[in-house]
């Protein structure tokens, strides 16, 4: 195509390339907003201390892994003396930690945290989904008592904000012994996602025909084999979807977690603020730890992500 | 392959009688065709067949054994479906499996292959077996629905219209590739449809089935030239039958009774008009090629008809019509044999 042709050549549907030009600049900007924030998290991280307070702020640094040592470590502070008097160090941190007057006197409480989360987020997660699913395929496929009631109920308990149970649900989870355990946190994330997941799922679930689960049980397959051989992978688009809302909702949850746990299932978010308390206000450690925390979910989302964009139009358009 | 039988079925859905008192035997390797317009109960009556939904009342035989409250795994049945028919998640080679890789089949693997590429090589889709099931076209995707109900040798076949979504010329191809795998396999199939030409093509015996009821059951043969009701003689041919008023056309003897008087094209012939008899008048003519569709004028009825098409007829000009063995119909559109001729 000529130049002359392209700029005289108008299509209804497709943009002209000013509007593209724009659209793409509105789009860069509100990436590059949105990112900046991120990148000077991950660059604090490898900042000095001293770096990560400066003012101005310096753009340009020596990286140092600081923040990360500090991060996985608990130390204690001694005087030089005792420092010299100690066999030479042996590993790069050691020798990071000392030239502080520090001794590292063993791994910090981070990778239990990290890991109370990961079984925490993704158990939750897992756990919606699947009775989710399961909950909306039966919304979808039969005839239920009262099914439109039953709807509005599973979506009126997102009408008021979790937090507004937060006592009722501490004093019961006291007596049932669940605070601070694994599966207090995940039944209580499932809980507040299992509606969200029904009600996204059922969209989707219901644009899939019945006659496919109908072929499947004429040729001999039960009503949960035909769930799961034929409907659930063409509803893959949605649980997709449904499932990074879940695990964002259940990794970013800060108000029960501070309530509901304190030690053993103590979550990411309510820990991440203590470490700015252990040892002055240790900003690339605060910054290492955000970084880690928002790994998972950025793996998790690219994972995903071809499903998601097609899921995101909620079952708009399907195939 | 197995006989099929429904006894005095009944199924309704709220206020709507889908099916009313149907009865119905399918013999073994008999294709049988339901025709009927949509809404009838021809679908309904497939589902009930299949155990998709359970009938209110009667009873239905596969090979003597009453599976009425079975459900639809149990009953070796297969079905193809109008539209929808093929998993989009799965390669055509899995589509054809998935039927045989029921877990309460158990069939092991190298003979399901065998199956799925027999099955193939009968629909002509052997190189087709590795594409996704989207990737293929309107009359491959149909070719394996029902290669997904020959892959199993089931007590029936049941087919809720599935040329429906394909095109006049495959629709016509893959009427006789269905006639001559259904020959060549013996098997018993149970159609629905609500084209006549598929039913009159490769049905051994046609059903004609209206709200619900079941109004007649017979061969092609049959069922065009001895219709039992005005409604079931105008289902079939083209163009569509004709009917007349009795009291138009005194001049011929009729039996006693009949009211109405069904015209096909075969049971009327125009002449040029010289004087006596039964005298119309030409409307219009349509030119389809080997013949001409005529539109004729008699006493403010219209008639449609084919002529030859070197028959010279003009619109506007009168002819003489007679009429060779027409059917006739009482008040209640019911046949009434005719006298012998």
């Amino acid at each position: 195509m000529t130049a002359a042709a392209r700029s005289t050549a108008h299509s209804i549907v497709e943009a002209s390339p000013r509007v593209k030009a724009f659209a793409a600049a509105v789009v860069i900007f509100y990436a590059l907003v949105t990112i900046a924030p991120m990148l000077w998290i991950v660059a604090t991280a490898f900042k000095s201390q001293s770096d990560a307070i400066a003012y101005p702020p310096k753009v340009i640094f020596q990286p140092t892994l600081e923040g990360y040592v500090n991060l996985f470590t608990v130390r204690t502070r001694q005087t030089p003396d005792f420092i010299a008097s100690l066999p030479p160090a042996t590993t790069w941190y050691d020798k990071l930690v000392r030239k502080h007057d520090m001794v590292i006197a063993g791994p910090s409480k981070v990778m239990p945290r990290f890991i109370n989360s990961l079984v925490i987020g993704f158990g939750s997660t897992f756990l919606a989904v699947l009775l989710g699913a399961l909950a909306a395929y039966a919304f979808s496929r039969f005839r239920i008592p009262l099914a439109d009631d039953l709807l509005f109920f599973i979506l009126s308990t997102r009408m008021m904000p979790p937090v507004a149970v937060a006592i009722p649900i501490y004093l019961m989870y006291r007596q049932l012994n669940l605070t601070d355990t694994w599966t207090g946190m995940i039944l209580l994330y499932t809980a507040v996602n299992v509606s969200l997941a029904v009600w996204l799922l059922k969209g989707f679930i219901d644009e899939i025909p019945r006659e496919y689960e109908e072929a499947a049980l004429v040729d001999g397959y039960t009503r949960l084999q035909a769930l799961r051989k034929v409907v659930l992978p063409q509803a893959v688009t949605g649980i997709a979807a449904t499932a990074i809302f879940c695990l964002i909702f259940s990794w970013n949850e800060y108000a029960f977690a501070v309530l509901l746990t304190s030690g053993d299932a103590q979550t990411m978010p309510p820990f991440i603020p203590f470490i700015i308390g252990e040892g002055g206000q240790d900003w690339p450690a605060v910054a290492a730890a955000t970084t880690l925390f928002v790994i998972p979910i950025v793996l998790f989302t690219i994972l995903l992500r071809r499903h998601l964009l097609r899921g995101i139009t909620f079952g708009a358009v399907r195939k | 392959m197995a006989n099929v039988a429904l006894r005095h079925v009944s199924k309704r859905f709220g206020r709507v009688e889908a099916v009313r008192d149907l009865s119905l035997a399918i013999n073994d390797g008999e294709f049988v065709v339901l025709l009927g317009p949509s809404g009838a109960g021809k679908t309904t009556t497939l589902r009930m067949i299949s155990g998709l939904e359970r009938p209110d009342a009667g009873a239905i035989l596969i090979d003597g054994r009453e599976v009425t409250q079975d459900p639809p795994g149990v009953r070796d049945i297969a079905f193809v479906f109008q539209q929808y028919s093929l998993y989009p998640h799965l390669s055509v080679y899995d589509n054809l499996a998935f039927p045989l890789r029921s877990p309460a089949r158990r069939i092991p693997e190298p003979t399901i292959r065998k199956r799925v590429e027999q099955t193939a090589e009968l629909l002509h889709i052997t190189g087709k077996l590795g594409n996704r099931a989207t990737r293929l076209s309107g009359g491959e995707m149909q070719r394996v629905a029902i290669g997904r109900a020959l892959v199993r040798d089931p007590a029936i076949h049941l087919m809720d219209e599935p040329l429906s979504s394909v095109d006049a010329k495959l629709r016509a191809e893959l009427r006789l590739e269905l006639k001559r795998i259904q020959v060549e396999l013996g098997a018993t199939i149970l159609y629905v449809t609500h084209d006549q030409v598929e039913a009159m093509t490769m049905a051994s015996r046609i059903g004609v089935i209206k709200d619900g009821e079941l109004l007649q059951l017979g061969t092609p043969r049959e069922i065009y030239e001895n219709p039992s009701s005005r409604y079931v003689a105008s289902r079939l041919g083209t163009p569509q039958i004709n009917f007349l008023p009795a009291s138009l056309v005194p001049e011929i003897a009729m039996p006693a009774g009949a009211e109405t008087v069904g015209i096909r094209t075969e049971h009327l012939m125009i002449a040029a008009a010289n004087g006596g008899g039964i005298i119309g008048r030409v409307h219009r003519v349509e030119h389809l090629g080997d013949q001409n569709h005529v539109y004729l004028e008699y006493r403010g009825e219209t008639l449609v008809t084919l002529a030859d098409a070197h028959q010279p007829l003009q619109a506007g000009q009168d002819v003489e019509l007679k009429l060779v063995h027409p059917l006739y119909f009482d008040a209640a559109g019911r046949r009434i044999a005719a006298a012998v001729h």
